[in-house]
């Protein structure tokens, strides 16, 4: 779900050969799991058919013929959207969070308002939770809790991503 | 029903742009907030935002240095020690994260000081407090020093302290940051249940989510500024 996103994320902020691409997500989003070639070409064909990339004419260079993709304007509004709408507040969903943010810094985009409205979102799930604690059996409880405190960790991480937006802006636009 | 006993419109308590500084460190600007009567907020925000200083202000225990606080339709900041004093005593309660129960006095004494000092008699003060004392199930150590006391129990005797003069807003500045886990929930369900019950405003100063996720929303305070992530109602 979030490959696409991050793919055309990466060609908002300049248009992009598949194999840089690759390179690009790997570096700031793969953490240890790179995506295979075969998915990043596959990804950028679904995208090229519903018009929100478009490939330009294959290029010769040193190794096999390559095609340089660009974003069109229903790809960047699709993206704009993606980055300022927060996430379903479901616990494990650190991956998505930073995807967000980084590119969110990258292009320009407002990232503490994006984790303004996430933190709130996350909260307002946390509020649910603390209501079925109250009214239910200890196992609703205990299940409430797990998530609750996988939750409070997501929040912790936002609280400090928040506070070190800035060098990590540096970071990312110097990168 | 006169048309003077109807309730006044409008929020209950009110900080309109406050600053308030200690020497050259500014700990409010222009912080803004508004509590509905009957609503449970909490305050959040990393350590030595203004958190706490902020809560403070809304009680009246300091005055800002500008802008205005406005309680129950009066303005709280101008007016004199001795009637903020009175208006604290009469109208507000207070938890604090260590209990801060009078150490020489039992537990039962503790609950009818506030009583005591507002010139409640005595018999009538020790009747209302050992009421408070049952609701929370704490009669069996009335008689108790509170230097005996657990701190979970020393938390649940301060909010019976706090609840007893049937104050307007409860103000609790890290209720549970002494406490582990679950005395810790066991605490945050009574402060909310009973004021829920009693229709009393709560005030609660915190680091922790799971204790904010108790309240009805949730303000941040960052660098002395409050930031509502509700006030954009899209949001919301």
């Amino acid at each position: 779900m979030t490959v696409p996103l991050a793919l055309m994320g990466l060609l908002d902020r300049e248009p992009s050969y598949g194999y840089d691409l690759k390179r690009d997500y790997d570096t700031y989003f793969g953490r240890g799991k790179p995506l295979p070639f075969g998915q990043v070409y596959s990804t950028l064909g679904r995208l090229a058919r519903d018009g929100k990339v478009t490939a330009g004419q294959s290029e010769p260079g040193d190794g096999p013929d390559r095609k340089r993709y660009t974003i069109t304007p229903l790809g960047k509004q699709e993206v704009k959207v993606w980055l300022a709408e927060p996430v379903a507040a479901e616990p494990f969903l650190q991956t998505v969070l930073f995807t967000k943010v980084v590119l969110a810094l990258m292009l320009g985009h407002d990232a503490e308002r994006y984790l303004v409205t996430q933190r709130a979102t996350h909260m307002r799930r946390m509020r649910e939770l603390s209501e079925i604690k109250r009214g239910g059996a200890l196992v609703d409880a205990l299940l409430a809790d797990h998530a609750l405190f996988h939750l409070d960790a997501d929040l912790r991480w936002i609280d400090l991503t928040t506070a070190r937006l800035g060098a990590l802006a540096e970071t990312v636009r110097r990168a | 029903m006169t048309v003077d006993a109807l309730p006044v419109p409008g929020p209950l308590l009110e900080a309109r742009s406050i600053d308030r500084s200690y020497g050259r460190t500014q700990a409010l600007r222009e912080a803004s907030l508004s509590v509905t009567a009957g609503e449970i907020l909490a305050i959040m925000g990393p350590s030595g935002s203004g958190k706490s200083t902020l809560l403070h202000c809304l009680a009246g225990i300091f005055t800002p240095d500008a802008g205005e606080v406005w309680f129950d339709g009066r303005r709280l900041d101008t007016l004199s020690d001795a009637r903020r004093s009175e208006l604290r005593r009469t109208s507000l309660g207070f938890v604090f994260q260590f209990g801060q129960l009078v150490p020489e006095l039992t537990v039962a004494d503790n609950v009818a000081l506030p009583l005591l000092l507002g010139k409640v008699r005595r018999k009538q003060a020790y009747q209302r407090a050992d009421g408070w004392l049952k609701r929370l199930e704490l009669d069996d150590l009335g008689e108790r020093r509170t230097g005996e006391l657990s701190g979970g129990q020393a938390q649940r005797v301060a909010i019976a302290r706090a609840l007893v003069a049937r104050p307007k807003v409860i103000f609790a500045d890290e209720p549970t940051g002494a406490l582990d886990s679950l005395t810790g929930e066991k605490v945050m369900e009574l402060l909310v249940g009973l004021a829920r019950e009693e229709g009393t405003t709560v005030i609660v100063v915190t680091h922790d989510a799971r204790v904010a996720a108790c309240a009805d929303r949730e303000v941040m305070v960052r660098d002395g500024k409050v930031t509502d992530p509700y006030a954009d109602e899209a949001v919301r």
